[in-house]
C-alpha cells in the first residue's frame, strides 16, 4: 500500500510538470499579452501612451523576453523560492492573491460536497428501496430538475427572492461593513450567515447527481446474492441494506470525489461571479480577460495540482473502502 | 417403511405468486409435503419449477412483486421436556421482517446458495459475514464468535482457518467460498439446512468434495436437509425422499430408491431417461439422448387440466387435458399427481403403464 502511494506520487511530478507547460501555453495563446490589454484599457479612457513608454513596460515585466524563458522564470520561482510572480494588474504577489481565495473556494467546495452527500445518499437509497413509488418519483423529478437548471440561474433566482421578497442584498461574502474590516468573530459570523447561499445554489446540482447515480448502482447492487445471504441470515432489513449494498454502491463517489472537487471549482466561478463573491473564480476569470499571465498560470497550475492530489486521495479511499482494489495494486 | 422421526417443516398447499404487470405467475402452486428431523429430502425439477422460490417462502424472504398468497408452513420445534410436544410456529402467519421471523430464518432454518461467488460481499472479509450471523442468534461476545467461527472453519475443512478468517471473498477459490456459506448457514445449529443448487456452480471435483463434506456434518450435527438441484446423480447420492416438482407443483413424491427404480409420473420418467449412462456407447447399446419434448409453458398461458399434458406422451385426451389431476397414493411412501394411476383410468392402482416413446 506505501509503495502503491509512493508510485502515485512520483507519478504526479511528471503530470505537473506537463499541466504546467500546458496551462503556461494555453494563456500565450491569445494574441497579444498583458500590455496589449493594459494599453488598450488606457487608450479607451483617453490616455494616450507612446512606444518608448511600452517598451520600458516591456522591460520592466520581462514581457520582451523569449517565452522559454518567461516560463522558465515562472516556475523556477515557484518550486525553487515558492515566489508565484507577480500579477501586473494588481501590482501585487500571486502568492498574497490567491491563496485566501483558494481557502475560500476550497472551503465552499468542501461544504457542498458534504451537504449534497448528506441529502442525497439518503434520499438515493429511500428512492432506489422503494422503486417505482410516489416518492422515489417525486425524488426524480426534483433531481431532473436539479441537473436542468443552470446553477448561475438559481443564483440570479435567489438574489432576485432575496431583493424582491426579503429586501435584502444577499450577494457578496459579507455585510457592507465589513468589506474592508480585518478579520474578527463579528465578520466571520456574518460570513457563516451569506455562506450557505452559494453551498445550496451549488449542492442542488451534486445532489441531484448523486441520487441519480446513487439509486441506479443501489438498484444493481439490491438484486445481487450477497443481499439475500445477509437476509437469509436474519439481519434487519435497513441494517443490511446500509451495511451490504449501500457500502459497495457508495464505491464510485469514492473515486470521483477528486473529479467532483474540480468540477465544483469550475461551477462555482458562475456562481461567485453572479453573487460577486471574493472566492478564486472571479479572480481567475478576470486575470484571464486580461492577460495577467502569472496570476492566471498559477492559479490554473494551483488548481490542477489540487484536482491530482484529490484523485490521489480519492483513490487512497478507495483502497481503504473496497479490498479488491487495495489487494491489485 | 414409514417414517416415524418426528416432523420438522409441514407445508400445506402453499402457493406463492408473482404479481407482475403482464399477469400473475404462479411460482409456487398448491405444494404440500413434509420434512422430518434429521432427513434429508430432494427437490428435483427444471429451472423455473418453482424449487427455489418454495425454499425461500419457508425462509419468508420472497421479494416483492412475489408474495405467499396461501398455505401453511409449519415448523414443529424440538421438545423443550420428554413429556411435552414442542412449539408449532405457523410461518406463514408471521410478518418477514418481524424479530420472530429473524430469529428463525439463519437460527432455525438457514440456508447455502448457489453462486458462491456473488453470494458474500466482495467488501466485508468471510469472518466478520459469519461472526454476524453468530451474534444475531446467540449469546455471545464477539471475542468467543470468532473462536466459534474458527472453529466452524475447521469443521468445513477450510484450509488455514485461523488466516482464512481475515480473508475477502475474491482472495479464496469456489470451493472455499462455498465452505465459507456452509459454514455460515451451519454457525448456529439450523434444524433445517435448505441447499439451493449449492455445487451447480462449483466444477466437479468441488463438487464431489463439498457434496462429501455435507454428509459427513448431517452425521455429526444431524440437522434435516432440503436439497434443490436439477442433477439426479446429486439427488441419488445425497438423499432419501425426492419431491418432483413441475409448474409449481410437487407431482411425485418418492424415496430414492423408488424414484430410480420404479418412477410413476411421465415427468419423472422422461427426466430419468434424459440422463447419459457411463459405459452404455462402448457397450453398443446407447440409444440417442433423449430429451422431454416441448418447453416448459409459458408461465402466463399455463395449459388446461394437468399443465404436463402437452409434453406428456400417455396424455388421455379428454381427461388429462380438461381435469386438475388428483394426487394418488401408490404403497407407503410414493405418491403421484396423475391421471394414469387413478382407479378410474387406470385397471390396477400401481400398475406401470408403458411409456410411448416420443
Amino acid at each position: 500500500m506505501i509503495q502503491y502511494i509512493a508510485r502515485r506520487i512520483l507519478l504526479m511530478i511528471p503530470t505537473l510538470f506537463v499541466i504546467s507547460l500546458i496551462s503556461f501555453a494555453i494563456i500565450q495563446l491569445p494574441p497579444g499579452d498583458f500590455l496589449t490589454s493594459y494599453v488598450a484599457q488606457l487608450r479607451t479612457q483617453g490616455e494616450s501612451i507612446d512606444a518608448a513608454q511600452i517598451e520600458a513596460l516591456e522591460e520592466q515585466y520581462g514581457l520582451n523576453q523569449p517565452i522559454y524563458v518567461q516560463y522558465w522564470k515562472w516556475i523556477s520561482g515557484i518550486l525553487l523560492r515558492g515566489d508565484w510572480g507577480r500579477s501586473f494588474e494588481w501590482g501585487r504577489p500571486v502568492g498574497e492573491l490567491i491563496w485566501d481565495r483558494i481557502g475560500l473556494t476550497m472551503m465552499i467546495s468542501l461544504l457542498t460536497i458534504l451537504l449534497s452527500w448528506a441529502i442525497a445518499i439518503p434520499a438515493g437509497v429511500y428512492a432506489a428501496t422503494h422503486q417505482y413509488s410516489f416518492a422515489d418519483y417525486l425524488m426524480s423529478f426534483i433531481s431532473f430538475f436539479g441537473l436542468g437548471t443552470p446553477s448561475f440561474l438559481v443564483a440570479l433566482i435567489a438574489l432576485w427572492v432575496g431583493l424582491a421578497v426579503f429586501g435584502v442584498n444577499i450577494s457578496g461574502l459579507y455585510s457592507e461593513r465589513f468589506i474592508n474590516e480585518p478579520w474578527s468573530t463579528a465578520k466571520v459570523l456574518d460570513m457563516l450567515s451569506r455562506i450557505w447561499l452559494p453551498i445550496v445554489v451549488l449542492a442542488i446540482d451534486n445532489t441531484a447527481s448523486v441520487i441519480r447515480t446513487l439509486r441506479a448502482n443501489l438498484l444493481d447492487e439490491l438484486s445481487k446474492p450477497y443481499v439475500e445471504t445477509a437476509r437469509a441470515k436474519g439481519v434487519r432489513e435497513t441494517a443490511l441494506i446500509w451495511k451490504y449494498p449501500v457500502r459497495v454502491a457508495l464505491n464510485p463517489f469514492f473515486s470521483t470525489v477528486g473529479w467532483t472537487l474540480a468540477a465544483l471549482v469550475s461551477g462555482e466561478t458562475l456562481v461567485s461571479v453572479v453573487l460577486s463573491y471574493q472566492t478564486s473564480g472571479p479572480l481567475l476569470l478576470r486575470a484571464l480577460t486580461s492577460q495577467d499571465m502569472y496570476l492566471a498560470g498559477s492559479f490554473i497550475l494551483l488548481l490542477s495540482t489540487l484536482t491530482v492530489i484529490g484523485t490521489l486521495l480519492s483513490d487512497i479511499l478507495l483502497a481503504w473502502v473496497d479490498p479488491r482494489i487495495r489487494l491489485e495494486g | 417403511m414409514i417414517d416415524t422421526r418426528p416432523p420438522l417443516i409441514e407445508v400445506e398447499d402453499l402457493k406463492t405468486y408473482f404479481y407482475l404487470d403482464e399477469g400473475v405467475v404462479r411460482a409456487v402452486d398448491g405444494v404440500s409435503f413434509t420434512i422430518r428431523r434429521g432427513q434429508t429430502v430432494g427437490v428435483v425439477g427444471e429451472s423455473g419449477c418453482g424449487k427455489s422460490i418454495t425454499a425461500r417462502s419457508i425462509m419468508q424472504i420472497v421479494r416483492p412483486p412475489g408474495r405467499i398468497v396461501s398455505g401453511s408452513i409449519r415448523l414443529h420445534r424440538e421438545p423443550t421436556a420428554a413429556d411435552r410436544p414442542g412449539d408449532v410456529v405457523e410461518i406463514t402467519r408471521m410478518d418477514p421482517m418481524s424479530k420472530e421471523m429473524r430469529l428463525i430464518r439463519g437460527g432455525e432454518i438457514s440456508m447455502v446458495f448457489q453462486e458462491p461467488m456473488t453470494s458474500l460481499s466482495p467488501v466485508h472479509t468471510v469472518g466478520s459475514q459469519i461472526i454476524e450471523a453468530i451474534t444475531l442468534h446467540q449469546p455471545v461476545s464477539r471475542e468467543d464468535a470468532r473462536r466459534l467461527t474458527i472453529e466452524i472453519f475447521s469443521k468445513v475443512g477450510m484450509q488455514q482457518p485461523a488466516r482464512t478468517i481475515d480473508r475477502y471473498p475474491h482472495q479464496l477459490s469456489g470451493g472455499m467460498r462455498q465452505r465459507a456459506m456452509i459454514a455460515m448457514a451451519l454457525s448456529c445449529n439450523p434444524s433445517l439446512l435448505i441447499a439451493d443448487e449449492p455445487t451447480t456452480a462449483l466444477d466437479v471435483t468441488t463438487e464431489a468434495q463439498i457434496l462429501q463434506l455435507m454428509r459427513n456434518l448431517q452425521k455429526e450435527l444431524g440437522m434435516a436437509i432440503m436439497f434443490i438441484t436439477h442433477n439426479l446423480g446429486v439427488v441419488a447420492q445425497m438423499t432419501e425422499i425426492v419431491f418432483v416438482m413441475y409448474m409449481g407443483r410437487v407431482v411425485e413424491t418418492a424415496t430414492v430408491d423408488d424414484l430410480f427404480y420404479d418412477p410413476k409420473h411421465p415427468y419423472t420418467r422422461l427426466l430419468l431417461r434424459s440422463i447419459p449412462k457411463l459405459g452404455s456407447k462402448a457397450a453398443g447399446t446407447a440409444p440417442r439422448l433423449e430429451s422431454i419434448r416441448g418447453t416448459v409453458p409459458h408461465p402466463y398461458a399455463i395449459p388446461k387440466g394437468c399443465p404436463f399434458h402437452p409434453r406428456c406422451g400417455d396424455m388421455i385426451p379428454g381427461v388429462c387435458d380438461v381435469v386438475d389431476p388428483p394426487l394418488v397414493k401408490i404403497g407407503d411412501s410414493q405418491e403421484v399427481r396423475c391421471h394414469l394411476y387413478t382407479p378410474a383410468n387406470a385397471p390396477g392402482s400401481g400398475e406401470v403403464i408403458p411409456l410411448t416413446t416420443t
